[in-house]
């Protein structure tokens, strides 16, 4: 069996994160925000084929004033 | 070669003064290095006694595979809890075990270098492992030491921020998104283990595993230093075969009989009810209750105290010690500690207030860069667990007696500025 990248999950560094926002504004279907304004991010790994899911995670990435987002690529959830 | 099984195995009986390497290679026999120790070390279980428990035959094996030649040992002695003294006390009657240990990590690895870490808090304990690698450096023999003594704060003995210090001089827990992770002193892998652990890994590469599984549980092998303070008759450290009941550690310890509940792991630990007193000590009995061992500490809280205030302080005290760099934890751990507050002093609306407290420990756990919100998380709402009714008694307008008292029972050193407290 052949192992399928498929799934994506966003993930954050929580250091570099400052609480702008930004990547709820750009993926509210990924990320809400806390009381203080910090991302929660979805953990369930998201499908790929999702295209509108992966291109507003791809806008929260480019959308980071700190470049704390990045995709994590992952195989499917078992 | 054997020894018997009595206790302490580390805590060599005090003289007063810390052994010397003399002293020290007659009552432990020299370091023989074997290819044996591996398979030893593998064989004997061995967790990690700085807190997460983490199997150190497993830690060496990551270190293993790791390629270059220039790989170090970093012994972590920073003690970063206020009532643990087991790294001090270990390191003020034989530091020498604790090197040995090192030492033969070093050698499983293939260390060149050996960084041992001091909290600058406590300066008779840095000049009895100055004293000690001295005496060590006369022998010209064995991997170079190096002695650090970065301050002291309570995250600066994490291991990330440990190997932070080493690397750009700061206390920083780093980000580290896939766990096992291996940290780096300079482009060199770090192998990061506790005192007590080098001390274990010293007996180990002596006398063998069969010998050090002769005390403690299968999954919790050998015996482990604990901490006890609180209303006991004097705090004391003292050496424990892992397993054995809380009640009779807390026996000879001489602590209250009949306590409210113990605070176990540490300041991010958890509350015990005292009702489970007969529980073994080790971490397997001790997760259906979500406490574990953690850094050994015991905390032993009477019955007049008030456990919401206690936990109230240790939470601002952990609060204020946060490295500020994750957003939840640097205002998540002060609203928790102001909500814990507004339960104490009553509120207009006290029931929604500890709502909102279960609401935000749901939304801080997990979520910082290091394990320090979540240990703080955990022990917020083991509190409010094990001090369900007194919270009902807060919330109903009739707070415990203990509310009132000035006499507190869990030590938390004092602010350093008033002023730093961000939720005020």
């Amino acid at each position: 069996m052949s192992r399928r990248i498929d799934h994506f999950v966003l993930k954050v560094d929580p250091i570099l994160c400052d609480g702008f926002g930004h990547c709820h504004e750009l993926a509210p279907e990924l990320v809400h925000v806390d009381e203080w304004g910090y991302p929660i991010i979805n953990e369930q790994p998201t499908s790929s084929s999702d295209v509108a899911l992966l291109k507003s995670a791809k806008l929260a990435v480019r959308g980071c004033p700190r470049q704390a987002l990045r995709i994590e690529r992952i195989s499917g959830p078992t | 070669m054997t020894m018997t099984i009595s206790l302490p195995r580390v805590m060599h009986a005090a003289s007063g003064r810390p052994l010397s390497l003399r002293e020290h290679e007659e009552a432990f026999g020299t370091t023989t290095v074997g290819t044996a120790l591996l398979r030893e070390l593998d064989a004997s279980g061995l967790l990690g006694r700085g807190g997460a428990s983490f199997t150190t035959a497993m830690k060496v094996e990551l270190l293993r595979s790791q390629r270059g030649h220039h790989k170090v040992v970093v012994v972590n002695a920073m003690e970063g809890e206020p009532v643990g003294h087991k790294d001090r006390t270990l390191l003020s009657s034989n530091p020498h075990l604790v090197l040995d240990g090192a030492q033969y990590l070093a050698t499983l690895i293939g260390a060149r270098r050996i960084e041992v870490c001091v909290s600058r808090k406590d300066s008779t304990i840095v000049h009895h492992v100055q004293r000690a690698l001295h005496e060590r450096e006369l022998r010209k023999t064995g991997p170079e030491f190096v002695l650090h003594t970065p301050p002291w704060r309570y995250v600066a003995g994490e291991e990330s921020a440990l190997v932070h210090w080493l690397n750009d001089n700061e206390t920083m827990p780093q980000y580290r998104p896939n766990r096992p992770h291996v940290l780096h002193v300079g482009r060199s892998p770090a192998l990061v283990v506790n005192a007590e652990t080098s001390a274990h890994v010293g007996l180990i590469g002596r006398f063998g595993a069969d010998w050090f599984r002769e005390l403690g549980t299968s999954l919790s092998p050998g015996s482990t230093l604990v901490s006890i303070t609180g209303a006991v008759y004097r705090p004391t450290v003292r050496e424990v075969s892992l397993g054995s009941t809380l009640r009779s550690i807390l026996a000879e310890a001489g602590a209250d009989p009949d306590p409210q509940a113990i605070l176990l792991g540490g300041y991010g630990g958890a509350w015990l009810g005292a009702q489970h007193q007969d529980v073994a000590y080790c971490n397997e009995a001790l997760r259906p209750f979500g406490a574990s061992v953690g850094a050994g500490i015991i905390v032993v809280v009477p019955k007049v105290a008030c456990g919401i205030a206690e936990t109230q302080r240790i939470v601002a005290w952990m609060a204020n010690e946060s490295s500020r760099q994750c957003g939840p934890c640097a205002f998540g751990l002060p609203a928790l500690a102001q909500d814990l507050r507004t339960i104490l002093r009553g509120s207009s609306d006290p029931r929604a207030v500890v709502e909102r407290l279960k609401d935000r420990c749901a939304v801080i756990d997990g979520r910082g860069a290091c394990r320090h919100p979540d240990g703080v998380v955990r022990l917020v709402q083991s509190a409010l667990e094990v001090f369900k009714d007194d919270v009902e008694g807060h919330v109903n307008g009739t707070p415990c007696v203990g509310v009132t008292s000035s006499r507190h029972w869990v030590a938390v050193p004092a602010l350093e500025r008033e002023s730093e407290l961000v939720w005020e």
